[in-house]
């Protein structure tokens, strides 16, 4: 009780000043992030050996390290626990920016047929094999996800309204409604598109992908997926005063000096690139976008100076953590991380739906 | 600053909400806009704020379109105060108030002191300042209204446009408000439902079915004809026996 308003003044000041400690504190957190995704799994890894093969590749120290273990370390696992770290810090931006920008506590990539609308795109750029190279997927990706936003959102705004009055209590489910209705549709395309074009192996290999995977990653996916998750960050840091804005809407953003037209079309459309580069490369991976935002604005406030970094470093975090999760769980078999991250998710989407509730 | 709308027009869904409207509003005036409800006060202000630009007719800040401006120099010269603008965020007042620094900062120009200092003054203005740190949905009605604001007036505007400010306000609240705005050498449109208050405006204009049918001082406008046509209410005029100053008494005109 006494803490209450020590932690509300120092937390929620509006006067935001990184502390210095964070710029140490957060790459110190994801490179041990990164270093658990490398060490943990079916076969364990020593964080000596992983820091000597690190000196091998980088600056060519040449210790002496085992030759499967180097090749488990450099070529499987540490790729994949960047990938992992760029698709979560990615996913929860998109979160942060939809929840901002839609000004719905529910708003997220994967709840709003973003990701099945991006998993289309790649499916069909996959079958009909456009070269079928990471970024000719990603433009696939892309052009479904930017598809499924525009039909969800034009369907949530019909559906709401139609039925007139009290717009933003509706506009809540209506945005739900709109994302069940929109990634059904898209599921179903890409089943069609599957069970009409796709070899029984094909078929298999899409349909493990679909539920998120981050198995077959390569360095060639981390040289795209990294810079797309950094420039996602800078693209969310650059309009952080703006996302803070909208926090009474659209209009009160536009009479505080915000352009709204245009900042909603950059940062939307920035958004739908960065979810569909990571679903073309590890599938739809769900609620990211909805956890991480939530917790955060838990941890560290609402405003987004604070809310960006946090967001990707969690999300960062949280999705290493899912992947090992599915390496570990059942022993000799790796699960779709996609069914870790609901098994979080889902509890945490009932929780702020029964709270959203309460409060109006 | 000079404010001026001319030949305004507004309609949407086929219903024309503002008619021809035309409008200027002298630098330092207090300007009250009233009328029955629907008669379009509050698109005349959004129009105003520059949050919707009309098909016909334009507004002018110091005689310079307003729509060759960025919206962030709008931002800087205007400030606005919706009817209940809500949010479903954890934030405290103060960061509430801080939003109204927006259109001074930019993505690589920090937070100051001065705006610290701005955004205390603006919730002491209010009398907010005691609950800085409160978070925003345990606040009343009353309270969220001086929060907006607190927020437009962190943006120093030099036009303050406020829609209906002392809707949720006890009266004491009501009064310091209003004096707080009289007081403020800016120039003000504000929406009034409150007849007698708009008696201490400098001037006053009438909306009726999207017209602006009479502006002038407000004891020439409302007069017991005017308020029985545009309002449809019997009114019987007073002397206060302190200032001697008119106050109106309303019936049901049948």
């Amino acid at each position: 009780m006494i803490l209450r308003p020590v932690i509300s003044t120092l937390a929620l000041r509006p006067a935001i000043r990184i502390r210095w400690h964070w710029t140490w504190l957060t790459p110190l957190v994801l490179f041990m992030g990164i270093m658990a995704g490398t060490a943990i799994g079916e076969t364990p890894i020593a964080l000596d050996t992983i820091l000597k093969v690190l000196a091998n590749q980088l600056w060519g120290a040449g210790y002496a390290v085992d030759r499967i273990d180097a090749g488990i370390i450099w070529n499987y696992r540490l790729s994949r626990a960047i990938l992992a770290a760029c698709c979560g810090a990615g996913l929860a931006l998109a979160g942060v920016v939809l929840q901002a920008l839609l000004r719905n506590p529910l708003a997220d990539p994967f709840l709003m047929g973003i990701s099945a609308g991006a998993s289309t795109g790649a499916v069909a750029v996959t079958i009909a094999g456009f070269g079928a190279g990471v970024v000719t997927l990603s433009l696939g990706a892309f052009a479904g996800a930017g598809l499924a936003f525009g039909l969800v959102v034009m369907l949530a705004h019909a559906a709401s309204s139609g039925t007139g009055g009290g717009r933003s209590t509706q506009a809540a489910g209506a945005i739900i409604l709109a994302g069940i209705a929109g990634s059904q549709l898209f599921n179903a395309l890409t089943a069609f598109i599957i069970a009409r074009s796709a070899s029984a192996e094909q078929a298999r290999g899409i349909m493990f992908w679909l539920m998120g995977n981050l198995s077959g990653v390569r360095w060639e996916d981390v040289t795209l997926g990294l810079p797309t998750a950094v420039a996602g960050l800078l693209v969310c840091l650059w309009y952080r005063r703006a996302l803070d804005a909208f926090t009474f809407g659209a209009d009160s953003a536009a009479s505080l000096g915000i352009p709204v037209r245009r900042v909603r079309g950059i940062l939307i459309a920035s958004m739908a690139l960065v979810t569909a580069v990571m679903v073309s490369m590890v599938g739809a991976i769900g609620f990211v976008g909805l956890v991480i935002p939530h917790a955060m604005r838990f941890l560290v406030g609402s405003r987004h100076t604070r809310l960006v970094p946090a967001s990707a470093l969690a999300g960062a975090v949280f999705l290493i953590a899912a992947d090992i999760l599915s390496r570990i769980l059942v022993p000799g078999q790796v699960l779709p991380i996609g069914v870790v991250t609901a098994l979080v998710g889902a509890p945490a989407f009932a929780l702020i739906l029964v709270r959203g509730t309460r409060t109006k | 600053m000079r404010l001026a709308a001319e030949r305004i027009d507004w309609s949407v869904h086929g219903h024309k909400l503002l008619n021809d409207v035309s409008l200027r509003v002298a630098p330092g005036e207090t300007f009250g806009l009233i009328g029955p409800n629907g008669s379009g006060k509050t698109t005349l202000l959004r129009v105003l704020a520059g949050l919707r630009k009309p098909r016909t007719g334009r507004v002018l800040v110091n005689d310079a379109s307003m729509y060759a401006m960025r919206q962030r120099d709008i931002a800087r010269i205007i400030a606005f105060v919706e009817q209940q603008a809500e949010t479903l965020d954890r934030i405290v007042v103060r960061e509430a108030v801080a939003l109204g620094r927006t259109p001074f900062l930019s993505a690589l120009q920090p937070w100051s002191e001065q705006d610290d200092a701005i955004v205390a003054q603006a919730l002491a203005n209010v009398g907010m300042a005691h609950l800085a740190d409160r978070l925003w949905h345990t606040l009343s009605g009353g309270e969220r209204q001086r929060v907006h604001i607190a927020r437009a007036l962190a943006q120093q505007p030099r036009i303050l446009l406020l829609d209906e400010p002392t809707n949720h306000l006890d009266i004491r609240h009501q009064l310091s408000i209003l004096s707080l705005v009289r007081q403020l050498s800016v120039t003000v449109v504000i929406a009034l439902h409150d007849l007698n208050q708009a008696m201490e405006c400098d001037r006053i204009g009438v909306m009726d079915g999207g017209r602006l049918v009479d502006v002038g001082p407000p004891s020439q406008v409302l007069t017991a004809e005017r308020l029985r046509h545009t309002f449809g209410v019997h009114a019987d005029f007073l002397d206060d026996p302190v200032d001697h100053r008119r106050i109106m008494r309303f019936r049901s005109a049948l």
